[in-house]
């Protein structure tokens, strides 16, 4: 005779209401195994870090959008992000995978610039 | 490293979903935004690895815990996260030990089901014994009278 009812069914969804996450634990956890040295990792961690994760998503999205030119156009842009990398400390670990474009002639001419000094 | 950090992906569609209910109604997302926002998300899990990996590497420990993981949160700087880490963290194991509690309960009733089922059969087994006991201490008496 059980004491409580613990009232969730059993099936194989039911752990996103349990856990209060969304991101798949299991792929997290491919993500993190590809780090060196990482031997084990016990299952309050993983659980953790992608909870953190989903905030992370949250805080890259709003904060970009807040500062971004975003407002007037009611779009999150690429460029929003790239900036908010830029101009936030926090960011800084990103700004080699987000970085910021610039239009293809003006590298060229910054190239030619540099080229020249060079020569010279 | 063979792998870079693009190769391992978070779901498109999750992310999305989070990108949507993080923003005010209504935002559009570019297709570009939410592919960065989702690359971000696999560097953020490298990184955070990688810090807790060092906590429990100082405190000589091979398995991450918890503790890293809250430990690398405050070092990267994300101390807004560390609250809302802690509450969920707390409704999480709730839910396991509800959850182991009730495959416990699940396996003592079912062993003692077994154990029911497994006392009337020895009890039987019992009696056969007794039974052959006795026929073979009669056996042994007859033999040594004879000798």
């Amino acid at each position: 005779m059980s004491g409580t009812n613990v009232g969730e069914k059993v099936d194989g969804s039911n752990t996103m209401n349990n856990k209060n996450i969304s991101l798949p634990m299991s792929r997290v956890k491919l993500i993190m195994k590809s780090s060196p040295d990482v031997s084990s990792i016990n299952q309050d961690a993983l659980f953790l870090t992608t909870k953190a994760t989903e905030l992370f998503v949250q805080h890259l999205a709003q904060c970009s959008f807040k500062r971004g030119s975003g407002k007037e156009k009611n779009t999150l842009s690429y460029s929003d992000l790239a900036n908010a990398a830029e101009e936030t400390d926090t960011f800084q670990f990103l700004t080699d995978i987000l970085p910021k474009k610039i239009l293809a002639r003006d590298y060229l001419r910054s190239l030619e610039e540099r080229g020249e000094d060079g020569d010279a | 490293m063979a792998e870079r950090p693009e190769d391992l992906n978070l779901p498109n569609a999750v992310i999305t979903r989070i990108i949507k209910e993080a923003l005010p109604d209504g935002v559009n997302v570019s297709k570009e935004a939410r592919r960065a926002i989702s690359q971000a998300a696999s560097v953020f899990v490298l990184y955070a690895t990688s810090c807790a990996n060092n906590f429990a590497m100082k405190a000589k420990r091979k398995t991450l815990n918890a503790g890293d993981v809250m430990a690398a949160m405050e070092e990267m700087e994300f101390e807004r996260f560390l609250q809302p880490l802690r509450e969920a963290l707390q409704a999480y194991k709730t839910g396991q030990k509800g959850k182991k509690e009730a495959t416990e309960q699940k396996r003592k009733d079912k062993e003692k089901k077994a154990d029911l089922e497994e006392n009337d059969k020895s009890q039987e087994e019992d009696e056969e014994e007794e039974h052959m006991e006795e026929e073979q201490e009669g056996e042994n008496e007859e033999e040594e009278v004879e000798n």
